[in-house]
């Protein structure tokens, strides 16, 4: 119609809106966490948010930026595939805070195929999937044939999970050390293959495939769930699941699918993860890795788009390594979780600004159709 | 100009828009004193956005609310509630668990220090309902009280907070004649005391007995007010729509051919009770017939769909269609062998309200090879051209097309889309549960010519209805439905509704006429 109409529209399309509500987050959240530490100290709050924003851009030489840059990426595509979990649930009508369990029993099953039965890496992390994939079904099938609330299974199974990955774990621990043995001396095969990645980054040797293939399900999430068919299934399911039942869809099996789908995703996150050598499980944790629960934030803060939880996901990732490099002399070691905290809570509110920007735009559109008229009458 | 005020509230050359629609089209309502005024027009013709404005809930682009001849500014729904306006919602808006009494003085209870008076509420409410002759039970609980009698709460609740403006939204919609009838009285006392009332409402009749004047909506636009005394329904109709509007279904004679349903002795077990929801029922529809279950909500008519479409199953009894058993047919299988459902509840199982307009045209053939390919990928411009199709062929009106969201289309829109999807299926049986529910004269009439023409292209339709006069107009053979059995069976022009309405109440039933 008018000229302003082409910018509106602009304002009004979906990606925008959240990518900008995404970035105020963020800001909100750099400022709360700045304010946070100020009242703490003030003497190094300023360093410390900067060495948070950094993270490896701290170490001057290129071959350090490398490789912690590679370390931030492994931990980060662990965490973009919680959040293609959590989102691929949230998709289809289903809330999984279910995915840190999912990612405990990923992570028990990989270690315990590459460390006691010496399976090569591919098996182990079949079986870390497949694994997570039955843990988010017990929750799909309680909801689908006992109309269990998803998010109490989820929560409750996140604990018997994690004991009993620790139990299962037990068995392949140190002698002297609650860790579990190191993959590269008990069983080299079950590390995942760097194909050279690790040179790009200065010798990382953690940087496998498993930082490709992660942005490489997000994409494959993105078509499934758009594209196909079971996407169909599985989102009107989700929505409303008398229609589903009345159009003659398995509406139980889809509940259940949707569930062990989620969870997959989850146990692959976490067979990447503990499959790449970068860390051992300590089988006397207390509490459930943050893992999974980052997940539903980068999963929000990506505006529930798949492409951009690789995002969401990679800050997320970056921020909370970026603690670590907190002058610890100021401030308490729990510091760089907290102000981590307060970022991703403000991550939380993207779903919020994207409806106070569609308020404020159908305000302005109002006052210029009146002002239109205004002028013409 | 100077002139005495003869106007309660007046809104004037009201302009509301919204993205891709004007709701409200330089739209001017003028209610006199002590009248009752219907406002008069099709679902989406913009009555309901322009009560909202009247109560602040949108504001206007352009014109104005004057009261009393004043100008007055409404921002929200206080500040109607400050001028005196209120307003029965179609859906009342009471609170289940508390007393009549407690919904009445809820907001502006009167208190001492802290703790509540009611006595003194008790006394107004009981002159209120003896003056107008509102009948209640003031500590009876709201969840317990009937339907009327909830409404008539709500009237007590404007009154108690004495408006002068009564704002009725489609309130007969779930009354019985009988309440019917009352309620008008009702209003007619409520006039000739002074209030002034403005009656929302899409059934001509209520406004011939009712009204002294009428105002006339057409897709958000001002068409007329006219009084009602020189009007007459069909006048009134072709304003509303457009056009003239045929009341009576035009239909040939029915030419019934072989047996596309036959129902042995069906029971279905209820959910809510101990017995059955449905009780050794039989039936057969042919192709090429409209037959019709009658009867009163909550007969068994819906548990009886249920059972045919595969959403329950049965207890006993066997359902053949076309010569195949599909007693344990899984519901797609039945689908895809010729049965088409239009639901009775839209929301609930006709369409995902969050899917786009076109994914709910394709919500029961997506998996066909023209929507799916072999990898299991949709075929998205396939679907993108079979919706638009469609949306075209049954004028189906929405703000953006094919991809609009379902949950932003009007009720009509909505029903049209589900029709269109189950006729474009072709099948062989259509089971339709009241297909106009909730619409507006315009559809209704469409949707029957709908069905006839189903019936004429040789499909058997079962339809089941709760509206007597559809009844009547488009059936060629009518069961009656009275707790769970079938008491009756008929030809709609050897009876009358009368004789119908013994039966569906349970006071007549005839044990011939049920096959065994």
């Amino acid at each position: 119609m008018n000229k302003g109409s082409k910018k509106v529209n602009f304002l009004r399309n979906s990606g925008f809106q959240t990518v900008t509500a995404s970035l105020i987050c963020i800001v909100l959240g750099l400022l709360v966490g700045y304010v946070v530490l100020l009242i703490i100290n003030p003497k190094g709050a300023a360093e410390a948010i900067a060495a948070i924003l950094k993270n490896y851009l701290y170490y001057p030489s290129p071959t350090a930026v490398m490789k912690y840059l590679g370390t931030t990426l492994v931990k980060a595509s662990a965490l973009l595939m919680c959040s293609l979990s959590v989102l691929f649930a949230y998709k289809a009508g289903l809330f999984n805070i279910g995915a840190a369990g999912q990612y405990v029993v990923g992570a028990g099953a990989a270690l315990y195929f590459g460390l006691k039965l010496h399976m090569p890496w591919y098996v182990c992390i079949v079986a870390a999937a497949a694994a997570a994939a039955v843990t988010g079904g017990i929750s799909g099938a309680l909801k689908a044939y006992f109309n269990v609330n998803e998010v109490i299974s989820c929560i409750m199974l996140n604990w018997i999970s994690l004991y009993c990955v620790n139990m299962l774990l037990t068995r392949a621990k140190e002698q002297s050390a609650p860790y579990t043995r190191p993959l590269s001396s008990v069983n080299k095969g079950a590390l995942i293959p760097t194909f050279g990645l690790d040179k790009i980054f200065a010798n990382n040797g953690f940087v496998t495939i498993g930082v490709p293939l992660a942005i490489m399900t997000a994409f494959a999430v993105w078509v499934v769930l758009e594209k196909t068919k079971f996407g169909f299934e599985l989102k009107a399911t989700g929505m409303n699941k008398h229609a589903a039942q009345y159009c003659g869809m398995r509406y139980r099996r889809n509940i259940i699918l949707t569930m062990m789908t989620a969870g997959s995703l989850a146990g692959l996150g976490a067979g990447i993860f503990y499959l790449s050598g970068i860390e051992q499980w300590m089988v006397q944790q207390t509490s459930v890795p943050a893992m999974g629960f980052n997940g539903i934030a980068a999963a929000f803060l990506g505006g529930l788009n798949p492409i951009g939880t690789v995002f969401s996901s990679y800050f997320i990732q970056h921020i909370t390594s970026g603690g670590s490099y907190v002058d610890k002399t100021i401030y308490c070691a729990q510091i760089s979780d907290l102000i981590s905290a307060f970022i991703i809570y403000c991550c939380g509110l993207v779903l919020f600004f994207k409806i106070r920007l569609n308020r404020w735009l159908d305000d302005k559109e109002r006052h210029a159709a009146k002002t239109q008229k205004g002028g013409g009458a | 100009m100077q002139r005495v005020e003869q106007y309660a509230i007046e809104m004037l050359n009201i302009t509301k828009r919204f993205p891709g629609i004007i709701a409200n089209d330089h739209i001017t309502l003028q209610l006199k004193k002590g009248e009752i005024h219907a406002l008069l027009g099709e679902n989406g013709a913009g009555k309901s956005t322009l009560m909202s404005v009247l109560f602040g809930l949108y504001q206007p682009e352009e014109g104005e609310i004057r009261k009393d001849g004043q100008q007055v500014q409404i921002n929200n729904p206080n500040d109607a509630n400050d001028l005196g306006i209120g307003m029965v919602h179609q859906h009342f808006k009471l609170v289940e668990c508390f007393s009549v009494l407690d919904n009445i003085i809820l907001g502006v209870e009167t208190t001492k220090g802290g703790f509540l008076k009611k006595d003194e509420a008790r006394k107004k409410v009981a002159a209120l309902s003896e003056k107008y002759g509102l009948l209640v039970d003031p500590d009876a609980l709201v969840e317990d009280i009937t339907v009327g009698m909830q409404q008539r709460t709500e009237i007590l609740k404007m009154l108690y907070r004495n408006n002068q403006i009564l704002i009725f939204d489609e309130p007969t919609a779930v009354l019985t004649p009988q309440e019917t009838k009352e309620l008008i009285s009702i209003m007619k006392n409520l006039a000739a005391e002074g209030k002034s009332i403005l009656f929302i409402t899409h059934k001509l009749a209520e406004i011939m007995q009712a009204a002294d004047r009428c105002s006339v909506l057409r897709k958000g636009k001002y068409i007329e007010t006219v009084d009602i005394k020189d009007s007459t329904p069909g006048k009134l109709s072709a304003m509303m729509v457009g056009r003239d509007v045929n009341f009576t279904v035009d239909k040939k004679r029915c030419r019934p051919q072989a047996v596309v349903l036959d129902v042995k002795g069906m029971t279905v077990a209820s959910k809510r009770r101990k017995d059955n929801a449905v009780n050794n029922v039989s039936f057969q529809v042919r192709r090429g017939e409209i037959v019709c279950i009658a009867g009163i909500d909550g007969n068994g008519q819906t548990e009886l769909v249920y059972g045919l479409s595969g959403l329950e199953p049965l207890k006993e009894g066997t359902i053949t269609m076309n010569g195949a058993d599909i007693t344990h047919m899984p519901i797609r299988k039945r689908l895809i062998s010729g049965m088409s459902h239009i639901p009775e509840d839209r929301h609930k199982h006709g369409l995902v309200l969050d899917y786009s307009l076109e994914d709910n045209i394709v919500l029961q053939r997506y998996f066909e090879p023209q929507f799916t390919n072999k990898m299991g990928f949709l075929r998205r411009k396939e679907i993108r051209k079979y919706a638009n199709r469609l949306i075209e062929q049954y004028d189906v009106r929405s703000g953006q097309g094919a991809v609009t969201k379902t949950r932003s289309m009007s009720g009509g829109n909505q029903q049209k889309a589900v029709i269109a999807r189950e006729i474009d299926k072709n099948p062989k049986l259509l089971i339709a549960v009241q297909p106009t529910r909730g619409l507006d004269v315009g559809a209704i009439e469409y949707i029957h010519k709908q069905l006839v023409a189903e019936r004429d292209a040789g499909k058997g339709i079962l339809l089941v209805s709760l509206e007597l006069d559809e009844v009547m107009d488009v059936s060629d053979r009518i069961l009656v439905m009275y707790e769970g059995e079938i008491v009756g069976e008929f030809e709609p022009d050897k009876v009358t509704a009368e004789e119908l309405g013994l039966y569906m109440s349970g006071s007549k039933r005839k044990e011939k006429g049920v096959d065994e």
